[in-house]
């Protein structure tokens, strides 16, 4: 359904909005951002500066946003979709131009109070487009191969400018939370499982190069797959963090070593732990439970938008939600997983707990997207 | 556009159904994530932990504290002295060439440390303190203190280093630290104490403080540390004090050691004093000698060069490594032999007509004319040769070299001094295991009087008076207590010899000083309670008789005196040898009297017990000397 179908009159107007937004959702994502704070303010060696006030305040930006975000009707953000797209890709194009320039050293733009990457912008407008198209797009056509390679171009196009930057991090995100949209909106299992076996084929074929006359990647690249699969191996090279990781991670122990205790933290064995790394300090900080407790809110968070988009008979709406639920979920996935040594190191931050202006933003903006579309989901026929 | 209603229906059904297999997923994965943690953080979170804390902590040695050496009065022969040093840490120091220029406004710096200190920094991690100037006095470091604001990233640091207060004096009895060698570390073996690693770790190279090693050194505490992932300590955890080394007092007298030693001046010469009861080493002196603070901060080239192109040989302890042809000093033990053997009566006389006649040669008396008819008291008294030509004809060279061990030569006697030697006493075994030749009526004539292949080192020929002295085969001793522990004193009881001999051989050794015929008459005490028994001796360097004067120093003969004071009531035994020095009576018996004088009064002696006529000018030679001051700190002018 779509909401040209569903009375608009249904829908609360005004402040009356206000007590239609999902505020459980708003005080899961508070609770995240405050183990954060915490965090940060523990990685700073006890102290406000410099992570964890600046933190607190775009929080309270981005919950501002959220808010504002969230009264605007659902409909006006399906119109300005391919606008958003458009103009994050236009930003995208100018950073890499001006990058280009200033030796690829710039990834943002500042905007005085703070400093945005459009990548991360792109991140939300990507999704936004994508369900916007399966909104638009006649049920029937979905899987016809004309229409899917539409939205594959619509992904692949900032994929591209992403990761020339070079961010591979961002680019997997902006690839797999493309196809989440995809997949979502019911595009044909045969096209995921010619993806995934074409890749898995590809891995293969390239491990299996290895040492012949036509290996497919230099040596060097393929000690770095050796250092992934066994940081062990070269403890002190490139290995060195992700041993120091769980080194620091397994130390945390059922309930930590207590707040502003961790030894691997304060001592700087760990890289990054104000950013990438910020999951490790949490859990040698407080163990276990500590960890588990995050992963649990991020549980419930994606619980409630996945409620939401499946309760929301807008199509646009829940395959927003979904969308946004599901990028939301690679970010800390792939995070964890990174921290914890179940995947390489590519960069990608904790949501609302690392330390980053624009990620923090953006995500809140996307949260507000889902509370719009919660607000303004359709009740009742015409 | 208007959609039929079955069209959406069909389509939310299909999105719900997607979001529930992703959900399925997401969950699936979380599952995962949260396994993984479970099985990281439960299951092997010790072994975790136990690399964490391997990761922070890092035990470092302590260091002990270094036993101090005093002499027998307390006096302090080997300090642990603050070292003051300056060390810069360049993180902290900001722009390093202003802070070293208002550095070296404040203290003394030479361009060579400061471009050494700049290597120095440039090899290390920008947070090592290195050390800028080190040795530095209390006020320069002061002045640092004070300026510190203005000196980012400079300490003042404190450290210890070992001192020797009377620098010259105990260059060879005490020795010296350093540090520790690649040599040092081969000695100590397969299992090297770890404080030897410690940087800057010193170590006993030389004497006392190298034999006695093991005692002074104390064993290293530990302390824990924590250790950030650059290397960088944060902070203390804690710390387990290490013993410190044992204080070891020796029986040397500080003052005594000290006029010893300036009496012998630049000589190339040796003394050693001992008490004839205990076998207390009183003084154990070796000229020239040095400054052993030069080595234990690692000596420089040219000063090192300097000592050991100098032929009078001020690194070698003379007192204990020298061993020279004992000359007459021997003779009181060949006519000892000869009596015990029942050889020869102590009044039997021999005939001296200045030579003996043996296979064809001629053996010499000193006196080339001859002294006529000698007694054995004569025979000592005079140092005449030729009575003991006869008499070592008569009894032998085996038993002569029975006698001369009772006496304690050719015996490498157990004290903490580098090379202690063991000297040579010859018989007819000897010869033949070592040479492969018989032995000959002629060496046992070279023999007798203290020729040949006698050597003899000055601790030897002390033991050897003192036993003289005594009659009691004392031991010598060199360390009076540990840790306050009294060192128990050693002797092998009386000798055994007939009282009667051991008496007229002291009478004749009284005479030797004390009457106008004996060698050393004009090396005499007058005053009747200290007067001096001894004899003289000069050993050849060379077999050809000339006249010293005429040859080079390094050709003369070997002075040596040996004696004990007082003669009525023995208390002190001493030995001197003056290397080149010409004759015993000349060079060695007039140092040795000081010294013995020195010795009895425990201060400068009065001018009264010595003969009038040398007063004057004892009296200046004793007021040239340089000597300690009376607080115990010595002359400024010496080294």
């Amino acid at each position: 359904m779509s909401y040209l179908e569903y009375r608009v009159q249904t829908v609360p107007t005004g402040l009356s909005k206000l007590l239609h937004i999902n505020w459980a959702l708003v005080l899961l994502l508070t609770a995240v951002a405050c183990m954060g704070f915490l965090m940060l303010y523990s990685v700073a060696g006890g102290a406000m500066e410099p992570w964890a006030r600046p933190q607190m305040e775009r929080f309270g930006l981005g919950l501002a946003a959220m808010f504002v975000v969230a009264m605007v009707p659902i409909w006006f953000w399906r119109n300005v979709a391919f606008l958003a797209y458009g103009f994050a890709f236009a930003l995208l194009l100018v950073v890499e131009v001006a990058g280009m320039a200033a030796g690829g050293a710039q990834r943002w733009i500042d905007l005085g109070f703070i400093r945005l990457q459009p990548s991360e912008l792109m991140k939300i407008t990507l999704v936004m487009l994508l369900a916007a198209y399966y909104d638009w797009l006649d049920v029937d056509k979905v899987s016809r191969p004309l229409w899917v390679a539409l939205p594959v171009v619509m992904i692949l196009a900032p994929t591209a400018l992403v990761i020339v930057q070079p961010d591979l991090g961002t680019a997997i995100l902006l690839v797999v939370g493309g196809a989440i949209v995809m997949f979502a909106a019911g595009v044909h299992w045969a096209y995921f499982a010619a993806v995934v076996a074409s890749g898995v084929g590809t891995v293969s074929a390239v491990m299996a190069s290895r040492g012949t006359d036509w290996q497919l990647l230099q040596d060097y690249q393929f000690r770095r797959i050796d250092t992934f699969l066994d940081p062990t191996s070269d403890p002190l090279g490139a290995g060195y963090h992700i041993t120091q990781s769980t080194i620091a991670f397994g130390s945390g122990g059922w309930t930590g070593r207590g707040f502003m205790q961790g030894t691997q933290t304060r001592l700087n064995f760990l890289p990054e732990k104000h950013t990438d790394f910020i999951f490790t300090t949490l859990a040698e900080e407080f163990g276990f439970l500590g960890a588990a407790s995050l992963l649990l809110l991020y549980g419930g968070i994606i619980l409630f938008c996945l409620a939401s988009a499946m309760t929301n008979s807008d199509r646009f709406a829940s395959l927003l939600t979904i969308g946004i639920a599901g990028a939301f979920f690679l970010y800390f996935a792939v995070n964890m997983s990174m921290v914890m040594g179940l995947a390489p190191v590519v960069g990608v931050p904790l949501p609302l707990v690392s330390f980053g202006g624009s990620a923090m933003l953006v995500l809140m903006v996307a949260f507000g997207l889902v509370q719009s579309a919660h607000v303004h989901r359709p009740r009742g026929r015409a | 556009m208007r959609r039929p209603p079955k069209d959406t229906e069909e389509s939310a059904r299909r999105i719900s159904r997607r979001a529930a297999i992703m959900g399925a997923g997401m969950f699936g994965f979380m599952a995962v994530l949260a396994g993984r943690m479970r099985w990281m953080q439960v299951e092997q979170g010790e072994a975790f932990r136990l690399l964490a804390e391997e990761n922070r902590v890092n035990l470092r040695l302590v260091p002990p504290v270094r036993g101090l050496i005093f002499d027998r009065q307390g006096r302090i022969l080997a300090d642990n002295a603050q070292n003051y040093r300056i060390v810069v840490v360049r993180e902290e120091a900001g722009d390093l060439e202003t802070t070293i220029a208002k550095l070296r406004g404040l203290v003394p710096l030479s361009d060579e440390q400061v471009e050494r200190a700049l290597r120095e920094i440039e090899r290390r991690s920008p947070f090592v303190p290195v050390t800028l100037a080190d040795q530095l006095k209390w006020e320069d470091v002061a002045e640092v203190a004070v300026n510190a604001p203005a000196l980012p990233g400079v300490t003042p640091e404190v450290g210890l280093t070992r001192y020797y207060p009377l620098k010259g004096d105990f260059a060879h009895v005490v020795g010296y630290v350093g540090p520790v060698s690649d040599r040092d570390l081969e000695q100590a073996g397969g299992d090297p104490d770890p404080v030897l690693q410690i940087p800057d770790f010193q170590i006993g190279k030389v004497g006392v403080e190298r034999k006695l090693e093991p005692m002074l050194r104390g064993t290293a505490g530990t302390k824990r540390i924590e250790i950030n992932a650059s290397g960088r300590v944060m902070r203390e955890l804690d710390r387990q004090e290490g013993e410190r080394g044992a204080d070891l007092q020796l029986t040397i007298d500080a003052g005594l050691q000290n006029f010893a030693q300036a009496r012998m001046g630049e000589e190339s010469a040796s003394a050693v004093v001992m008490d004839v009861h205990t076998g207390d080493i009183l003084a154990c002196a070796s000229a020239p000698s040095f400054d052993p603070n030069l080595f234990v901060r690692g000596i420089s080239v040219p000063d090192y060069r300097t000592l050991t192109e100098n032929d009078h040989r001020p690194l070698a302890t003379k007192t204990v490594q020298g061993t020279y042809p004992p000359g007459s000093t021997f003779k009181m033990l060949v006519a000892i032999a000869g009596v015990e053997a029942g050889v020869v009566t102590p009044g039997e006389t021999v005939f001296c007509p200045g030579f003996r006649e043996m296979g064809g040669r001629r053996f010499h008396c000193w006196k080339r004319a001859g002294h006529g008819w000698m007694d054995m008291h004569d025979s000592v008294v005079q140092s005449c040769d030729v009575y003991y030509y006869e008499l070592a004809e008569r009894v032998g060279i085996d038993r002569i070299a029975a006698m001369a061990r009772r006496f304690g030569l050719g015996e490498r006697f157990d004290l903490p001094l580098s090379a202690v030697a063991e000297g040579l006493v010859p018989d007819k075994d000897w010869k033949r295991r070592t040479r492969g030749e018989t032995w000959r009526i002629g060496d046992s004539l070279n023999a007798a009087i203290g020729q040949g292949y006698n050597l003899t080192s000055p601790l030897q020929l002390a033991v050897m008076t003192a036993r003289l002295a005594t009659g009691e085969a004392i031991r010598p001793r060199l360390v009076k207590s540990v840790d306050g522990r009294e060192q128990p004193v050693l002797s092998d009881g009386p000798l055994g010899l007939s009282p009667t001999l051991m008496a007229q051989i002291r009478k004749a050794m009284f005479d030797v000083n004390n009457h106008r015929r004996g060698t050393a008459y004009r090396s005499r005490i007058v005053a009747d309670d200290l007067k001096i028994a001894g004899k003289t001796g000069t050993s050849q360097v060379r077999s050809v008789v000339v006249r010293n004067e005429d040859v080079p120093w390094e050709q003369r003969d070997h002075a040596l005196f040996v004696g004990y004071a007082p003669y009525h009531a023995p208390r002190i035994a001493c030995a001197v040898v003056v290397e080149h020095g010409g004759g015993g009576s000349a060079a060695a018996a007039p140092v040795a009297r000081d010294i013995l004088a020195r010795a009895l009064h425990d201060d400068l002696p009065p001018l009264e017990i010595f003969p009038a006529s040398q007063r004057s000018e004892l009296e200046a030679l004793f007021s040239s000397l340089p000597l300690l001051r009376e607080d115990g700190t010595p002359p400024a002018d010496r080294a």
